[in-house]
């Protein structure tokens, strides 16, 4: 069983489960991700493990309520159970070994993916300097976690309602403007900032890695609606990645790809709300009722 | 076989094909030469007795009718619907070298839907299998196969299935009006009503590689994974909005049933004109899943004739039927694409044969300067797998071949690795479903050689499997 042990809201709109799910915690490893089906006629959805508890045999998961599926989700209470999930999926990101710089650099939700990967990087002995990035200081959370795993942390919002008032890729290109010499950025985020970021390293000649969130199906490999061109190849996120050289990412098709369905999880989220207030939805081409 | 209207049945996912009524099937099994030496039973790779359960419709008695068939097929509501049966038991049919041959697949649908209305399955009790236990990956058709084959012998078996529903391709692939999805739980049904478990969301590579499996006490596994990653052409535009590859397409409509988003919350884009690329099976469902999902007009785009389409023929008549339309000897050289980077359209060249390759097919070639468009809003390439690397990149020692599929004994299934055996798409890269279901029988008839310790190599058993060893 699947069970949500605690629930809590971190910001309005953004939910953090711990979720029972010992066979997954053994396994889970930074980088990996899962999908989850909260409803018998609901999507699968790619959530990236946040945090995971071997011992304890949980893993967490950060949800922003968007759409439907995450809204529904955000309905769960501690005690109920996710109807399925499936991990953990994608490859394992290994820490550098030690010695180096590394800079991780979050915009909005992505600081929840980012955190596994902060430990073990912080933990295998490296210099760990983070920016986390958001709209507005309403959006920001998990910053003492951060902090508890790097050496720097620079917080930053778009309207300058809380930290630095600059996006987190102008963060990044005052450190190295001062003199910080990174080996590696870690960037994490809405594809803009992933881009800006990307942005910035390249022009200094910074290796950056990007964790990118495409469309799934399966997650497997199966359907190839996850594809997404790095260097001019086509890569399938779900088995190649999520992570790659963020210099050879196609950022624009990646974000036009994800407005695939923009109108439809509009729709689908209006009707589920709808629902919610009563209305019934009929299926037309369902023989089986 | 009696089908609905092509017009009205283009528009909704009801089954197309009725199947028989008992005088028909009588009459039909009447024309049954009952041949001493059956040529069509070589022609099935899951060896069904056909002769014999033909012979107990033409008498009447349908429930032995089902007892027969079930002794050799665990799915055979599946296989009357989707096998090739032109290509396997009735293109051997000695009545078939004059006149059409024996309907089998249909006398074989028409015997399972017979045993599911009137026998109640739940009240047959299976003795409870007590023996070694044995994991099979993936719920699809050949591991449903090997499962039940092996839990009919006495072992413990456990399917791992990585999507959170049974069945597999017939699942995710097949659509609804080719294979009711209502048919595939019932034969998932009868698989567990023999001891199968089914752990579901369970993607071995990943969550346990097949050596913990082996730790943790299964002492047999049968890789049954089905192929996964599709292929694409490699030409501009793929990765346009609007196009999908055929699984993508089919699992968005028949596992997540996108067919029906007033209800269900997977999306797919409604398209006016639609282009699929292939002539498979595969390619065939797309263009009528486009179809019914209200397309104006849907073009099958393959690069030879119709002689060379490799799709069943009832498959390549129902498109027809239904006013698919076929555009031969093109082949795609760009997909076209608006400022929202959305499908418009697509470049193609037109083909002519040339030359036999080694294989014996005549190679389409390129007419030179004979480029034009074709006007489409999606695109649909339905080309085949690649071997999906997800459980293989993690099992460490495994042998595969250059493709990346796994390297498995023709004949028994088994691997490099000792107690580890594949069959279906990840050793054969492309099979049917009946395929993967005789790989499935195979590997259940070694495998239990395997774990008595006694040689896989049997050659003669495997062609005359005693039927004592089914233990039905």
């Amino acid at each position: 069983m699947i069970r949500i042990l605690t629930k809590k809201t971190l910001v309005p709109k953004i939910k953090e489960y711990v979720v029972e799910a010992p066979l997954i915690a053994r396994k889970a490893r930074p980088g990996n991700f899962v999908l989850v089906r909260v409803d018998p006629k609901g999507e699968r959805i790619p959530l990236t493990i946040a945090d995971s508890d071997n011992g304890q045999g949980t893993i967490t998961l950060v949800v922003q309520e968007i759409g439907k599926t995450t809204t529904m989700m955000g309905t769960l209470e501690e005690g109920a159970e996710l109807l399925d999930l499936v991990g953990p999926l994608g490859k394992d990101r290994e820490a550098p070994p030690g010695g180096q710089v590394i800079g991780f650099v979050s915009g909005g939700l992505g600081v929840a993916p980012m955190y596994p990967q902060t430990k073990a990087c912080y933990q295998a002995g490296n210099r760990v300097i983070s920016i986390l990035g958001a709209r507005n200081k309403d959006l920001l959370f998990w910053m003492d976690r951060i902090e508890a795993i790097s050496h720097e942390t620079y917080i930053a919002t778009d309207d300058g309602s809380f930290g630095i008032h600059a996006y987190a890729a102008q963060v990044l290109e005052d450190l190295i403007q001062k003199g910080t010499r990174f080996d590696e950025v870690i960037s994490i985020g809405p594809v803009p900032h992933m881009k800006a970021c990307t942005n910035v390293c390249k022009k200094h000649g910074i290796p950056v890695v990007v964790s990118l969130n495409p469309i799934m199906v399966d997650g497997t490999g199966m359907c190839g609606g996850c594809r997404v061109t790095v260097h001019g190849q086509t890569y399938y996120a779900c088995v190649d990645g999520p992570e790659f050289d963020g210099s050879g990412v196609d950022f624009d098709e990646l974000s036009a790809r994800q407005r695939t369905y923009l109108s439809f999880e509009a729709d689908s989220l209006l009707h589920y709300q709808e629902e919610m207030e009563g209305k019934k939805h009929q299926c037309a081409l369902n023989p089986a009722k | 076989m009696p089908a609905r209207e092509p017009k009205q049945r283009s528009h909704t996912f009801e089954e197309v094909a009725l199947g028989f009524g008992v005088d028909q099937a009588i009459e039909e099994a009447n024309r049954c030469l009952s041949c001493k030496k059956p040529k069509c039973v070589d022609g099935c790779p899951v060896m069904v007795d056909i002769p014999n359960f033909i012979e107990a419709v033409r008498n009447g008695n349908l429930s032995d009718a089902a007892h027969i068939l079930k002794e050799k097929n665990s799915l055979p509501a599946v296989c009357g619907r989707v096998c090739p049966q032109e290509n396997q038991c009735e293109g051997l049919c000695i009545i078939g070298k004059k006149h059409e041959p024996v309907a089998i697949g249909a006398l074989e649908r028409f015997v399972a839907d017979w045993e599911a209305a009137h026998i109640d399955g739940s009240s047959v009790v299976h003795p409870k299998p007590f023996g070694k236990k044995v994991a099979v990956i993936g719920c699809g058709p050949g591991g449903l196969t090997c499962a039940g084959d092996l839990a009919k012998m006495g072992y413990r078996v456990t399917i791992f299935e990585a999507f959170h529903d049974t069945g597999g391709v017939l699942r995710y692939g097949i659509p609804e009006f080719r294979l009711p999805k209502e048919i595939v739980d019932r034969e998932v049904n009868y698989v567990k009503s023999l001891g199968v478990e089914i752990e579901l969301n369970m993607v071995i590579g990943k969550i346990h590689t097949i050596a913990e499996l082996m730790e943790s006490g299964f002492e047999a596994v049968f890789i049954a994974v089905g192929a996964g990653a599709p292929v694409f052409m490699g030409i501009p535009g793929e990765n346009l909005i609007g196009v999908y590859s055929a699984n993508e397409f089919l699992t968005r409509v028949n596992l997540m049933k996108a067919y029906c988003m007033e209800e269900y919350d997977t999306p797919v884009i409604t398209a006016r004109k639609v282009a699929v690329i292939g002539a498979g099976n595969v390619a065939m469902d797309a263009a009528r899943v486009a179809l019914r999902l209200g397309a104006d007009e849907v073009t099958i785009v393959y690069r030879r004739t119709e002689a060379e389409m490799p799709a069943r023929l009832e498959e390549i008549h129902h498109a027809k039927e239904e006013g698919i339309q076929f555009q031969l000897l093109t082949n795609p050289k760009q997909i076209l694409g608006d400022d929202k980077n959305r499908v418009c359209g697509m470049e193609c060249i037109r083909m002519e044969l040339g030359d036999r390759d080694e294989g014996g097919r005549r190679r389409p070639v390129p007419i030179e300067d004979s480029e034009f468009k074709i006007d489409c809003d999606m695109v649909i390439p339905a080309l085949g797998n690649k071997a999906n690397p997800l459980l293989t990149r993690n099992t460490p020692g495994l042998e595969l071949n250059k493709w990346g599929n796994i390297i498995a004994d023709e004949k028994t299934g088994a691997t490099n690795i000792p107690g580890v055996f594949a069959g279906g798409d990840i050793v054969i890269g492309a099979a049917t479903v009946i395929e993967a279901m005789g790989a499935g029988k195979r590997a259940a008839f070694a495998i239990d050689r395997y774990l008595r310790g006694a040689s896989l190599d049997a050659e003669e058993e495997l062609s005359g499997l005693p039927a004592e060893k089914q233990g039905a």
